[in-house]
């Protein structure tokens, strides 16, 4: 039973992994790519009356931090149903 | 009695009876129910406990008023005490509710396999919360002072008798219903005079949109970009910190904010592991709610200041005087103004021949009066104050009483210990805290202002590295961990208390190693601590089996 279950414990995780590298990376570059390394840069731009670097350090990365999460929680209720659903026929 | 102090004590007397109202009806019977609210917290409360739980008399009070004089700096504050919530909610709380114990250093004695590496953690988690408790206390004090004419001391014993009833009666339980009461609280006294004081400067009664708006036909930002050149002060929108300065605060914020044991149990008390991630998602929406308001209340409140008493006539009775709000706020002594050229006139500026002295917090604390408001309005941000403290202090308190007597006494000395006296001793062990806490608010050793880098740096530098690294590698071993946390502490800890207390003159950019002030310097420290354990780990013993089996097990879903 062991040897059966665990290859699919492991696509699960690996899935996880997956999804964490790529919420990972956008949190960093909203934050610390747009409102601090590029943000000269992004500057050139602006939202209303704000350029737009600033405007993702003091606003925008935590609008985006927020999204992330519910993002994060929605895809993984997926991913666990998905799992769940394929798992119990085997057993 | 005026007014603004009538309303005052209304509303305080009002809120701290509900307060005490929920402690009676939330008394904990079990250890179960005094650690972790009996597991079943609804997600949606549970994210409004959290934002109570966080936000801090800092966050409420004093974090606009910064933003408000550095500007662009300030955005370390914003991302950095948010983002850290990201790494939270992905990193580790659905795993350690999966874990499903009661404390984080139960989480690291396990995993580590090692009573050892708990002890550490234990010291750790007492030390970084009675560091962030002393300033929560004396914020208390502060506010009652500030409104209620009263002495901070006194103020401080009637924040420590409130917090004594809903922690020790009602223990997580009571917290947890508490903080959510707290947070309505708070958050409205703070959106009230926001959405204003927005509407006064800008026009719109969103500060969000007010922030990227006009005044008086010209982009706000931009108008108060160029005032602060034009005086002389530290231009708003460029701010004086180096990049890699900005990149190390926010890193160590954030990775700190994760870290930090009163946060993380909050994600121990809801039902389920998907529970703990929606969680997380709520509490950072509602405490957006106040951190994207905060650095609109800034800029507002900066201008405003700027234009109204910049050049204002002390003497004089037409639009040229200076405001009203100014000269109530001066008895208070959190503004001065010494007429160094005496031409009757405020001269605010950045050069030497400045003659007015402001206390940031005044930000936000006079933001109603500036807006011309209601009394009943002015209460309510003291209220919210209140709120924001107690919330906080409660949460911290429980992490020191959990300590003691769960990881210390029950895991470790006393191992028969019945779930009763474990109860009491969780009991006794929060009076004594509270008592501790109450007399580092009325007797703050002169650093308190300054340990503030020292909690976040140090959650970042013990806790975190060896948390994610407990779950997501199976080689982690408690060699490694126990290494890893000293290392990261001691590094840390010498770092500060050399630039903040053993030679604060020296405490420049051109010293600091990398160009990384204290307040950053966790981030090298959770460095330190990372290498060590992935070094100290694949020269040691790996971990047994039954630990292994465990991370597996925390790994899969319910």
């Amino acid at each position: 039973m062991k040897t059966e279950t665990k290859p699919k414990s492991d696509l699960y995780w690996r899935a996880n992994l997956r999804l964490l590298a790529l919420l990972l990376s956008i949190w960093f570059l909203v934050s610390f790519g747009f409102g601090i390394f590029w943000r000269d840069f992004f500057d050139q731009w602006s939202i209303g009356g704000a350029p737009l670097g600033f405007w993702f350090s003091q606003q925008g990365s935590i609008y985006v931090f927020v999204i992330l999460i519910f993002a994060y929680s929605f895809l993984m209720n997926r991913l666990e149903k998905r799992f769940a659903q394929e798992g119990e026929p085997k057993q | 009695m005026n007014d603004i102090q009538i309303w005052t004590w209304s509303f305080v007397i009002l809120s701290f009876s509900l307060y005490i109202g929920i402690a009676v009806w939330a008394r904990a019977a079990t250890t179960g129910e005094f650690y972790v609210a009996g597991q079943g917290v609804p997600p949606l409360l549970n994210g409004m406990a959290t934002a109570a739980d966080w936000m801090s008399a800092a966050s409420f009070i004093s974090m606009a008023g910064i933003i408000a004089f550095v500007g662009y700096d300030g955005s370390v504050y914003l991302m950095g005490w948010t983002g850290g919530y990201v790494l939270l909610a992905l990193l580790l709380a659905p795993y350690l509710r999966k874990f499903g114990k009661f404390t984080v250093p139960d989480f690291i004695g396990d995993r580590y396999y090692s009573n050892l590496a708990r002890v550490v953690a234990v010291i750790c988690a007492i030390f970084i919360s009675f560091t962030y408790i002393a300033g929560q206390m004396r914020g208390v004090g502060i506010v009652f002072s500030r409104f209620l004419e009263i002495d901070v001391e006194l103020g401080v014993m009637i924040g420590m008798l409130i917090v004594f009833f809903y922690a020790v009666l009602g223990g997580m339980k009571g917290i947890t219903y508490t903080q959510i009461a707290q947070f309505c609280v708070l958050i409205f006294a703070y959106l009230v005079p926001a959405i204003f004081i927005s509407l006064m400067v800008t026009n719109t009664p969103i500060p969000q949109l007010g922030l990227i708006g006009n005044t008086g036909g010209e982009p706000l930002l931009a108008k108060l970009d160029g005032l602060t050149r034009e005086l002389g002060f530290t231009p708003y929108l460029a701010g004086k910190k180096s990049m890699i300065d900005m990149t190390a605060i926010t890193l160590a914020l954030m990775v700190g904010t994760a870290g930090l044991p009163h946060v993380i149990i909050r994600f121990f008390t809801v039902p389920k592991v998907s529970d703990a991630r929606i969680s997380a998602g709520w509490a950072l929406l509602f405490i957006a709610l106040l951190y994207t308001t905060a650095p609109a209340v800034a800029a507002f409140a900066r201008l405003n200041f700027i234009e109204t008493v910049n050049g204002s006539v002390y003497e004089a009775s037409d639009e040229t005087a200076t405001p009203e709000w100014f000269k109530t706020w001066e008895n208070t002594g959190l503004l001065s103004w010494d007429d160094k050229n005496n031409d009757g006139k405020l001269d605010y500026h950045g050069g030497p021949q400045n003659e007015v002295n402001v206390n940031r917090d005044i930000m936000v604390l006079a933001n109603p009066e500036i807006a011309n408001l209601p009394p009943w309005v002015v209460a309510l941000v003291a209220a919210g104050g209140l709120a924001a403290a107690l919330s906080t202090a409660a949460g911290l308190l429980l992490v020191i009483s959990s300590s003691i007597s769960h990881d210390l006494a029950k895991r470790v000395l006393f191992k028969g210990l019945s779930d009763q006296n474990e109860l009491l001793t969780a009991r006794l062990a929060a009076i004594v805290a509270i008592v501790a806490a109450g007399y580092l608010g009325i007797n703050p050793p002169g650093f308190v202002a300054q340990v503030v880098a020292f909690a976040f740096g140090l959650a970042a530098a013990s806790f975190f590295p060896v948390i994610v690294l407990g779950i997501f590698t199976k080689f982690a071993n408690k060699w490694g961990a126990v290494f890893g946390m000293l290392g990261g502490i001691g590094f840390t800890m010498s770092y500060i208390i050399w630039f903040k207390f053993i030679h604060p003159e020296a405490n420049l950019p051109e010293n600091w190693l990398w160009g990384i002030s204290p307040e950053g310097i966790g981030v090298v420290g959770m460095m330190i601590n990372f290498a060590l354990v992935l070094v100290i780990s694949r020269l040691t013993a790996p971990p047994p089996p039954n630990v292994i089996a465990m991370i597996e097990d925390v790994r899969q879903p319910e």
